[in-house]
């Protein structure tokens, strides 16, 4: 198995915030990696660093074989990456912008690269329509566009569907899909759980440290987690106070049900035992991949205080 | 429509208020622009300058041609600043701008005012700027009547009494008539260019930061100096184009004598696009936003107007404000255009300008390389 990515212990500090500490991350050569944690916690700072835009304070690793420090060059002309917010020329049409960084990149068969991408983009009658006056799906297609058009080994991105609709999402999906089954390694940050559970492995970052890898499935039975759902009438509304009784530490509400988690089987069993009666129905239920983050997420902040 | 109500536009002003807090570097530049400019041009421009450069030929050595020097000197228009041996000295230092006056005394000076003849004295004065001259060369008319009352004695008292002992001839050279668009429509020419190549850099990488395009160029293989002359190159075109236009417009419209010293110009305005362009990007590496850029930009065209030589003449600046000025490329562009168009000076002329231009490009280049930064760090 090679690795595409395989760094070790990167630190990075803006002024006296610790933004990224100690993370490692390895991602196999074909591999799709979610990466996942909440706002702040150092998802594109690492991203950043991967692909030479920042430099760590300390730490190392490869990418794609080549130092990330001492041979960021070589990396970043194997890497696409595609920033959080749409960073295209607005003012240049969908073919210029693409002609822009086919030249940038030094790339030959200019010309042929640039139809095949507004293909498969099946862009080829709008080319000459401005990028700024896409919609937001459709930006974001024609940034992965740009981002891969130079045939890299490595795709960086950043949140890349935040704001977009689920049909455009999907067909965003498919096609990093279709990349991926090309060789290409992926690392993707997303906030999305059904993303998430599209990758083929995810890495949970928060506070700037690494605290959790695997499968989706590997994340989820590590957890050690306990759910129960549960529904009677407005069982909904029975989140508020479950929340706060001794053993939950999530209580949530999924329409007119609620779904409640916790590591410690009996205390959760307590905590509900008083609704069993008026008319509730629990279930055990598999504990889904959110019920993990947002464990994880209040766990990691109960460590930090 | 529910009519004005005070407390929404209040709302309105309190989130204004706040937002211009917020922008500390807006704020500095809006307290620091009308104090320190103030301050600086008020106490820097004077639009009738003395103590002007003189170059004196004095053909004999006598006590009347002591007398005259002396006279000039008290009228505190003039400042003494050679004395020559020969008329192609004299010619010289006119025409490299050293003296903006030049004085002859004749050799017969002093025989002729006995024999009651009117001898002349010539003054030559640098009119490429009429305002620079103007109060000087008033002052002058007072200098036959005067300079000579304390030593014309004795049987000589009377030439002095009933007309002038002599006249003081006035040749303004390079601009006769005293057409101050002469002066103006050269100058405009690096004010304009000034303004705009400044300006447009400043805005056109900011813009990028701005828009987060800049992210993506960093990310791609773009060396800095790459993209600094990808970016300034249009540029130098837009460089060109105007300056074109401009000497057309100030040939045709304006008839501004084009004396030649083509060399010296093409260098000046090659050197002078180039220099305006690097600091542009300078300005762009240090701008947070657009508005940071743009106020940048005014500040530094602000003293290009004031304090090269532009609208008020450079001489009737104190030191310290001429050495402000001199710091300023304008200043220099200035003397090249004005040296060229009018005078006619070539590069041996124009040598110390174009040096000075060049010296400017070439530490503005350097610290806006240093200042590029080819991470997000």
């Amino acid at each position: 198995m090679t690795l595409a990515i395989d760094v070790h212990g990167l630190n990075k500090s803006f002024g006296d915030k610790h933004v990224v500490q100690d993370v490692s991350i390895q991602v196999a050569q074909g591999r799709i990696c979610g990466f996942l944690g909440p706002n702040g916690s150092g998802k594109t700072t690492t991203l950043r660093m991967l692909c030479g835009l920042l430099t760590p304070d300390s730490g190392s690793g490869q990418a794609l074989g080549y130092d990330i420090i001492a041979q960021a060059e070589q990396v970043k002309l194997r890497t696409g990456y595609m920033t959080q917010k749409f960073s295209l020329y607005e003012d240049l049409t969908i073919a210029e912008n693409l002609q822009f960084t086919a030249r940038v990149y030094g790339l030959d068969r200019r010309r042929e690269r640039v139809e095949k991408a507004l293909e498969r983009l099946g862009l080829t009658s709008r080319r000459g329509q401005l990028a700024g006056t896409l919609s937001g799906g459709w930006k974001q297609r024609l940034a992965l566009a740009t981002a891969t058009l130079h045939e890299p080994r490595l795709l960086l991105l950043d949140e890349p569907t935040a704001g977009v609709d689920p049909k455009a999402r999907r067909t965003f999906w498919d096609e990093i899909h279709t990349l991926s089954a090309e060789g290409l390694t992926v690392l993707v940050s997303t906030h999305y759980m059904d993303e998430a559970e599209r990758c083929h492995e995810i890495a949970y970052i928060s506070y700037g440290r690494l605290i959790a890898r695997g499968t989706a499935e590997e994340v989820i039975a590590n957890s050690g987690l306990v759910t129960f759902h549960g529904e009677g009438p407005n069982a909904d509304r029975l989140a508020h106070e479950l929340a706060k009784a001794p053993g939950v530490e999530t209580a949530a509400a999924f329409g007119a049900s609620i779904h409640v988690s916790g590591e410690d089987r009996a205390a959760l069993e307590a905590a509900i035992a008083p609704y069993r009666g008026q008319g509730y129905a629990w279930t055990e239920a598999a504990p889904t991949l959110e019920d993990v983050f947002i464990q994880l997420m209040d766990r990691s902040r109960d460590n930090i205080q | 429509m529910t009519g004005l109500s005070w407390t929404r536009v209040l709302a309105v002003l309190i989130k204004e208020f706040k937002q211009l807090t917020r922008d500390r570097l807006t704020y500095a530049m809006m307290l620091a622009i009308p104090v320190v400019q103030l301050t600086l041009f008020g106490y820097a421009i004077n639009t009738e300058p003395r103590h002007l450069p003189t170059a004196v030929l004095s053909q004999e050595d006598s006590r009347y041609a002591r007398a005259i020097t002396a006279a000039l000197k008290n009228s505190l228009y003039f400042d003494f600043v050679g004395e020559v041996r020969s008329p192609a000295d004299l010619d010289l230092m006119i025409r490299r701008g050293d003296a903006q006056f030049a004085v002859t005394i004749p050799g017969d000076f002093s025989r002729r005012v006995a024999l009651g003849d009117k001898p002349q004295v010539l003054v030559e004065a640098d009119a490429t700027d009429p305002s620079a001259t103007g109060g000087a060369v008033a002052a002058l008319a007072a200098l036959p009547d005067q300079a000579l009352a304390h030593d014309l004695k004795g049987a000589l008292a009377a030439r002095g009494q009933a007309s002038a002992p002599f006249d003081v001839v006035v040749h303004r050279r390079y601009n006769p008539e005293a057409i101050t668009s002469y002066n103006i429509v050269p100058g405009l020419l690096g004010i304009i260019l000034s303004l705009t190549l400044v300006m447009m850099t400043a805005l056109s990488v900011t813009r990028e930061t701005e828009r987060g395009t800049m992210e993506t160029l960093l990310s791609t293989p773009l060396e800095p100096i790459e993209v600094m002359v990808g970016k300034l190159a249009p540029y130098v075109m837009v460089g060109l184009i105007q300056t074109a236009i401009i000497l057309v417009m100030a040939a045709v419209l304006f008839h501004v004598p084009m004396a030649g010293g083509w060399l010296g110009m093409t260098v000046g305005v090659g050197l002078f696009i180039t220099g305006s362009l690097a600091l542009g990007f300078l300005i762009s590496t240090v701008a947070r936003s657009q508005l940071q850029a743009m106020q940048m930009s005014f500040f530094y065209i602000l003293p290009s107007i004031l304090l090269s030589g532009f609208m008020f003449p450079f001489r009737g600046m104190p030191a310290w404000a001429q050495w402000i000025g001199e710091a300023i490329p304008v200043t220099h562009f200035l003397r090249v255009v004005r040296g060229s168009l009018l005078k006619g000076q070539g590069p041996g002329d124009q040598w110390r300008e174009l040096l000075a231009l060049l010296a400017f490009v070439c530490a503005v280049t350097a610290l806006a390389m240093a200042r590029y930064r080819r991470t997000l760090d």
